[in-house]
């Protein structure tokens, strides 16, 4: 096993677990704690890709931003001298069932039964894997500058938009 | 070797999970951590094309190879625009209901 390889499952493996924590866990502080794993291990992924930029956002806007946004919702929407923070299930087989469904026609990878693989292993993948990674910094910055300016700049105005909406959906208004 | 049906794998794992969360899941917070699977996986896709594109991201930037961890960036500034907003949401229905779960919001129900 290359150390490429060796590293990736590493990665892939602490992804995968502490998401299956995310949806599996009862209480909603394992749910948010493993969803900080979840996050480290797909910007991790990010750095195997040669993705330096996006990995460093991965980190600074999920862990940083929505993650703590999604700890605040989990204090505010609960009674705070309730310790026993739980987050219940419904229709938990159905579930399982049509979630194991849509991964094993997405990308099962193993074969059996029946020699039966997921889309990702029966398309013929036009891939060149050979050059190597460069920082990719410089080019997201000229290319927001450039040919995307429109949608950097629309983007902008959704995210301000949002915050000012958000701001007075939760807002306590005298009139009613 | 690591091929691009690995990271595929890994992303196709990642978005079953989300959507059994976001399926089996009552409380609405618990929901929106099932939604950001969901978009780390799309972005993880996303980032794993553009690495294994026939384009040279180093070299061909302007031909299109990057346009995917642009793409990336934008689904970033989405998942943060509709955290904010869906998290009003869940207080205001908090406020109004005195719970979390969504399948107790009942009140348009016929």
């Amino acid at each position: 096993m290359t150390p490429e390889a060796g590293i990736f499952y590493l990665f892939a493996t602490v992804t995968v677990a502490s998401a299956a924590v995310v949806v599996f866990a009862r209480s909603l502080i394992y749910n948010a704690f493993a969803l900080l794993f979840t996050f480290f291990g797909v910007g991790g992924l990010y750095l195997l890709l040669g993705a330096d930029f996006l990995a460093a956002t991965q980190l600074l806007v999920y862990v940083g931003g929505i993650l703590v946004l999604l700890l605040f919702g989990v204090m505010l929407t609960h009674k705070l001298y309730n310790l026993n923070l739980r987050g219940e299930v419904s229709q938990l087989t159905s579930g399982i069932v049509a979630a194991a469904g849509l991964f094993a026609v997405l990308a099962w990878p193993f074969g059996w039964p029946f020699h039966f693989y997921g889309l990702a292993y029966r398309t013929d993948w036009q891939v060149n894997p050979g050059h190597a990674p460069g920082p990719t910094t410089h080019d997201i910055g000229s290319l927001f500058m450039g040919r995307f300016l429109l949608p950097f700049e629309a983007a902008s105005i959704l995210l301000l938009v949002a915050l000012i909406g958000a701001a007075m959906i939760v807002r306590r208004r005298r009139d009613a | 070797m690591i091929g691009i049906q690995q990271y595929l794998t890994v992303s196709a794992a990642l978005f079953s999970l989300g959507v059994l969360g976001v399926l089996t899941r009552r409380n609405a917070v618990n929901v929106l951590m099932g939604i950001e699977l969901i978009l780390n996986s799309a972005n993880l896709n996303l980032v794993a094309f553009t690495r294994f594109s026939r384009l040279d991201a180093a070299r061909d930037a302007a031909r299109h190879a990057m346009d995917g961890q642009l793409f990336a960036v934008f689904v970033i500034v989405i998942a943060a625009a509709e955290v904010a907003v869906a998290l009003a949401i869940v207080l205001t229905l908090y406020r109004l209901k005195r719970t979390p779960n969504l399948d107790e919001a009942t009140s348009l129900k016929g």
